[in-house]
């Protein structure tokens, strides 16, 4: 089991979750973020002072899944999440050690699907 | 004997002076005093009708999302600030200005006036001019350049709303003069910023993501306003400023008909809102806050135009179709013709604007203006019609030809980067909620 950890474009989750869909990955956690990276920040000013805004806005998908659908969900993640600027974002794979539905009590590849 | 008639004469002739000079003290304290209270009861009004700017303010915020609240608030700002210095310059002049065939007004540019009745009539009204130009700024929410937005707001303010108000509210206007009756300006106002905006919207362009394509067919998609209350507290100061809108325009602090007035605005108000909530509730199946305020609004812009000269029964009619009307009208443009309006002001002030001027020609009641239902016959109605279908042709061509021009010099819309990051931050740069995390996803 993995756990894929992927940080995007707030604007870019609604064609990811299309892209998810479509390739049959249903389950996901979606939570705000905010981040820097290569993108840099930008400059706001409050009264003519001015204010350095590095920590970007970001959301956080996370998706624990059963090995054999890493691929075709990291995939489905590029396809939303691509624009080609700089700021699109990372994709993390971890090792997953257990999954358990809280309902059933089951563990494992049944549970995390 | 002689000397006694004299005497007598002296005095009945002193005593008939007095009471003369008496009587002229009188009238002359009266008219003084009427004159007093005109003076009051207009400044008083166009107060009132200047809080109507803090209402359309906190209501579009409301209705819009979080990343654009200080440009909304700005815009709301600057298009009366901006807006004030145009109709003094040239917007009084052309809309009360002594009158060239009734088309178009030609003198007291700069209020060149000493007269105090006429600051008093300026003040009443450049705070209608600027309700004419912020309905604007609801329909082009979250997508218009600020730049443009100020241009349109001078030119709104000098030239589309003075000439189509001189037409209707100079006394010899050209629909004055075939005896078109708009009381306090459902369509000198509220039509005219209706059809502006729906000019504007139209050129501008949904906001991304308001619309998506599945198997070919456009779909809508909800994008929901970030603060409710601030959007009902908006609704109800603009409902508070409507008392000052309507029974100002007696333009008489001595009028007995201010009553009747306030009555029938807050009829037509209630059954607008009453109503809306009720199609709500039948066609979404919960009543919906933000559509019954909606509908408040709806009544009150349909009554404008005749809350002097119809009975409460009336008013309540008037209200309850203007109720109808903006559920109606906000579905249709947004689902059939696909025009993205964030707040409903082409429905609530363009379509309920032209229906409570229609509503005249059906339910007027007074000695001099009698509608369909009260015998008066098709000859009002027909009149109405007239002026709402010239003031439509006038303020939509207006606002196509301004925001056409505006498109193609300085542009009209934001990039879609700035779009996505919200206008705050592209045209202000700074936030309306700082220390809060506001995220979007759309």
């Amino acid at each position: 089991m993995k756990l894929i950890i992927a940080y995007i474009q707030p604007h870019k989750l609604n064609d990811i979750k299309q892209e998810l869909f479509k390739t049959g990955v249903t389950k996901m956690s979606v939570t705000n973020a905010l981040g820097c990276g290569q993108q840099m920040g930008y400059h706001e000013s409050y009264r003519g002072v001015d204010i350095e805004v590095n920590l970007l806005k970001k959301v956080r998908i996370e998706i624990g899944i059963n090995e054999t659908f890493v691929e075709p969900t990291v995939e489905a993640i590029i396809r939303g999440a691509r624009t080609g600027n700089i700021g699109d974002g990372k994709i993390f794979v971890t090792n997953l050690e257990q999954c358990i539905r809280i309902r059933s009590g089951e563990t494992g590849n049944t549970a995390i699907g | 004997m002689k000397v006694k008639r004299i005497i007598l004469s002296v005095i009945v002739g002193l005593l008939i002076g007095t009471t003369e000079l008496f009587a002229n003290e009188i009238t002359e304290t009266l008219e003084l005093h009427s004159q007093a209270l005109d003076m009051i009861w207009l400044v008083l009004a166009a107060s009132l009708v200047f809080f109507m700017q803090a209402g359309f303010a906190m209501m579009e915020t409301g209705l819009t999302r979080a990343k654009n609240a200080n440009n909304i608030i700005m815009k709301n700002l600057m298009d009366f600030s901006a807006g004030a210095l145009a109709y003094w310059a040239v917007g009084w002049a052309i809309m009360y200005g002594a009158s060239a065939s009734g088309i178009i007004g030609t003198d007291q540019f700069f209020l060149k006036a000493t007269d105090n009745t006429v600051f008093r009539d300026w003040m009443f009204q450049v705070v209608f001019a600027a309700t004419a130009a912020t309905i604007v700024s609801g329909a082009m929410a979250e997508r218009t350049k600020f730049s443009s937005y100020l241009v349109y707001s001078i030119f709104v303010s000098a030239l589309i709303y003075p000439i189509s108000g001189h037409w209707i509210w100079n006394s010899d206007g050209w629909l004055t003069g075939i005896g078109f009756y708009d009381f306090a300006g459902s369509t000198v106002v509220h039509s005219v910023g209706g059809w502006i905006a729906l000019a504007g919207a139209i050129l501008l362009g949904a906001r991304r993501g308001k619309y998506f394509e599945i198997n070919g067919k456009k779909e809508t998609r909800a994008i929901p306003g970030h603060n409710m209350p601030l959007a009902a507290l908006g609704v109800f100061i603009l409902w508070f400023g409507w008392y000052g809108f309507n029974a100002g325009s007696t333009l008489s602090g001595t009028d007995p008909g201010i009553g009747a007035i306030a009555v029938t605005t807050t009829l037509a108000a209630s059954a607008g809102a009453v109503m809306s909530m009720v199609i709500s509730w039948i066609w979404f199946k919960k009543p919906d806050p933000s559509m019954s305020l909606n509908g408040a609004l709806a009544g009150l812009v349909a009554i404008t135009a005749g809350c002097a000269v119809v009975t409460p029964t009336g008013s309540i009619l008037i209200g309850l179709i203007a109720g109808i009307l903006v559920v109606i009208s906000v579905e249709v443009i947004d689902k059939v013709f696909h025009v993205d309006d964030p707040v409903g002001a082409v429905s609530v002030h363009g379509v309920c604007g032209a229906w409570g001027t229609l509503a005249v020609g059906f339910f007027a009641n007074t000695g001099n203006i009698k509608g369909l239902f009260y015998g008066g016959g098709f000859s009002q109605l027909g009149i109405q019609a007239i002026g709402i279908f010239s003031i439509f042709v006038w303020a939509f061509g207006g606002g196509m030809l301004l925001f056409f021009i505006i498109k193609k010099t300085i542009g009209l819309r934001v990039t879609e980067k700035e779009e996505l990051q919200g206008l705050d931050i592209g045209e202000h740069g700074s936030e309306a909620y700082a220390g809060f995390q506001i995220f979007t996803t759309q």
